[in-house]
Order: structure tokens, then sequence, then C-alpha cells
């Protein structure tokens, strides 16, 4: 069997992120190049979302099970730091998982960037309100701010635009 | 001896170690914060350090390891790491952490002092946060490719760490006759140690000449800028001018270093080459 580029992009979108298991790494945007060298070896370049998110490493060893699962032998992961990641990188189909899953999405492009200061109106992924008010910038992971919804009264979870 | 690869190690290093002693002291909080939101977000900002930190000690360790073997030598006085090297060892990331004794860490003062309590440490981080902000967004134009790399990605959670303290100073100082006391005697006993964030050792001299590192003095003025409008938002008075505690950058440091790195690197010097 060949092995194409479109056949290892298949496999990696069975690949999710661990934190945020409705996302695949696709979705997030992390994985920036696919290299087939032949059938037995694939080069993975992949940028880190943020510095010290501990699912990194999980999901360097999930896309080497993934690949190797399906008779790649060799799996090289290269870590890619510049351009760093940003939110701006995750697809319209990941977006729209995040909204089902109760997880706000990103709601901006990084590019327009807000003051210091100011902060996202982010409507309620729940009822839609947008009278919601920021409890915490941080949540239960790096990329996520904790709400709550004015309206309907439930905290949710913020996708950050990062 | 190449003088500059050997200032680039040393820069890398003392950026690395302002990271990682940070992050350490802001990991005590974890379980212990005011509130759950307050203690995920003391959590979530030690772990961005923590990351910042592997990404700069991985790079000093690439760096290291390119030297040839009498580069090597003499670089580090720990007695644990010295004896890898002549061994003939690679170092990675973690022998740079766990492995180097008091006096080869480069972190300023500022960042080993102990958190008290939520006034002090909210002071310390608000200095801290204010220099990483204006430090990361220069060294963005590093000559130095994976330092600029490193920098334009950190530079993006320390913009988070900095809202975070800065609103917390104006909570604190534009609060309770209480709240405003304690802030603004925290304040007052970490100022000594905000001179040395912007003071440049011979390093910092060098790396700055080469285009790789940053103009201390440009940020010193956008740091007292920054402090100073954020002071007024808080109703707090900035401290008189004082003498300035210096050190760390030398090696030179306060007790407190000892028992950070004590618990820190008690595991890996108990049961050398431990994983887990």
């Amino acid at each position: 069997m060949r092995v194409s580029e479109e056949n290892i992009y298949n496999w990696l979108s069975t690949v999710s992120d661990p934190e945020v298991p409705v996302l695949t790494i696709l979705d997030l945007g992390i994985v920036r190049t696919v290299e087939v060298h032949n059938d037995d070896e694939v080069t993975i370049t992949i940028t880190p979302t943020y510095s010290g998110c501990p699912a990194m490493d999980l999901i360097a060893m999930n896309i080497r099970m993934a690949l190797m699962s399906r008779g790649i032998k060799k799996v090289n992961i290269e870590n890619r730091l510049s351009p760093a990641w940003t939110t701006d990188w995750m697809t319209e189909e990941g977006k729209k998982k995040l909204k089902e899953y109760g997880i706000a999405p990103p709601i901006r492009k990084t590019t327009d960037s807000i003051g210091l200061f100011e902060e996202d109106k982010v409507p309620c992924p729940r009822c839609g309100s947008e009278d919601t008010t920021l409890t915490s910038q941080f949540g239960a992971t790096s990329c996520k701010a904790l709400y709550r919804c004015n309206s309907c009264l439930e905290p949710f979870e913020h996708f950050k635009c990062h | 001896m190449n003088v500059s690869t050997n200032q680039l190690l040393h820069y890398t290093l003392q950026i690395a170690d302002n990271a990682l002693i940070n992050g350490h002291r802001l990991s005590e909080w974890c379980g212990h914060g005011p509130v759950l939101e307050q203690d995920i977000a003391l959590s979530n900002i030690a772990l961005d350090h923590l990351g910042q930190a592997r990404s700069l000690y991985q790079y000093a360790a690439d760096q290291f390891n390119s030297f040839d073997t009498e580069q090597k030598l003499g670089l580090f006085a720990s007695p644990a790491l010295e004896q890898k090297i002549q061994a003939g060892e690679l170092l990675d990331e973690d022998d740079l952490a766990y492995l180097r004794d008091g006096w080869d860490f480069r972190n300023v003062l500022l960042v080993e002092q102990p958190n008290n309590d939520w006034a002090y440490t909210v002071a310390r981080s608000f200095f801290f946060d204010t220099y990483n902000f204006f430090f990361f967004s220069a060294l963005q134009q590093s000559k130095d490719e994976t330092l600029a790399a490193i920098a334009a990605k950190s530079l993006k959670e320390v913009s988070y760490h900095l809202k975070w303290s800065s609103e917390w100073i104006i909570r604190l100082g534009d609060g309770t006759e209480e709240s405003k006391m304690r802030i603004q005697k925290a304040i007052n006993d970490y100022w000594m140690f905000t001179g040395e964030l912007t003071t440049a050792n011979e390093t910092d001299r060098s790396m700055n000449e080469s285009g790789v590192g940053v103009d201390l003095n440009a940020i010193a003025h956008n740091w007292k800028e920054r402090v100073t409008a954020v002071f007024r938002e808080a109703t707090l008075t900035m401290p008189a001018e004082t003498w300035m505690q210096e050190g760390g950058k030398k090696g030179v440091h306060t007790e407190y270093l000892g028992y950070i790195l004590a618990e820190m690197q008690f595991m890996q010097r108990a049961y050398p080459n431990m994983e887990w």
C-alpha cells in the first residue's frame, strides 16, 4: 500500500485533544506539516498551544500510537515554536463542535486585539444571551476562561482568543 | 573559548531561572488559594512559567551539548552537574533545573522572595509581570531565532499574568482600609528588589550589543511608567527612592533560594536520574 499525505491527515483526525476531547488536533490547528518520507516513515511538525500545557506530551504520544497502529514504523514528531500557535488556526468545524459541547468558542481573530483591560463579550453557548460576566481569566485548563450567564444563570467556559 | 556563545548560554539560563523560580513560588499557592478561582488562576500562571522555563532550559541544553569538550568544563560550580559533564554525558532540561546549586542560579532576588500573604504575592507578581511583559515584547525582535520564538509565545501568556496582577493591585489598593494598608506595606517591602530587574550585568550588556538581548534602560522606563499608572488607579503611593538590593544575577542569593531548591531538587539528588 502507498501511504499518502491524505491518509496521514485522515489518521491524525482520529487523535483528539485529551483535555477537550470533542476537538481533534486538526480542529485545534496544531499540526503544521506532514511529510511522508516513504511507507515506513513520516515526520509530523506540531506547534504547542500554551508553553506549559500538560496535554502536549500526551498528544505527541497519541499521534505516535495512531500512526504506528496503521503500520508506520518510524514516526518523527518535531516541535515548531514559531510562529506561535493562535486560536485563529482553529477550524470553523472545531468552533461549532466546541459550542455544541457547551464551551464558548473564540469569538474574534487575535489580529483584532483588544486593550489590556478590555474584556471580550462572549455569548452564552447554552441560551445565546450576550449578557454574560467574566468570573476568571483562568479556568480548568490554560486555554479556557470562566464566565457566568446573567440570563440563564449557568456558568460556562470560554476558549480564550489567544 | 568563545565568549559570545558562553554569554548566550548564560543569558538563556538567566531568563529560564526567573521563570522557574517564579513559577515554583506561585505553585506553592496550589490548594491554598483564598477562593477556588484564584487558586486555579495561580496554578495556571505557575504552569505557564514552568512551560517557558522548559523551552528555555531545552534550548540552553542544546547550546551546551554543541560545545566542544574543553568549552564545557568550568562553566558551572555545581559538583553534581560537573560530575555528569566530566563523564561526557549530554545535558537535558532536567539536569539544568535539578543539578545546579544556588550560586549557579541567575534569577533576580525578587522572584525568590516568599509569598507571605496575598498582598505580598500580588505585589511581587505585579512587579515581575510588568517587567516580563516589556522584556518579552522587546525580545521578540532578538537576532536569535529561538529566543525570539520563545518570547513571542511567552508574551501572549504574560499578557494574561499582567492583567491579573494589575487588577489585584487596583482591587486591594482601592479597596478597604485594611486591604490598602496591606498592599501598600507589601509594595514598600518588596520595592528594594525591583531595581535589579533592569540593572544590566555583563551578560545583559554583551547580548544587547550583539542584538540578541534587550536594552534594559528602555525596559526600566516602560516599567516605571506602567507601575506609576497602575498605582495611581489603585490610589497607592509610589515608594520613595531607596537602596536597591542586587545579587541574584551574579549568583549571590537571599537565604530563601536555598529552601526552594532543597524542596524542588530533593528527589533528583536523593535518587539520581529517577523518572516518573
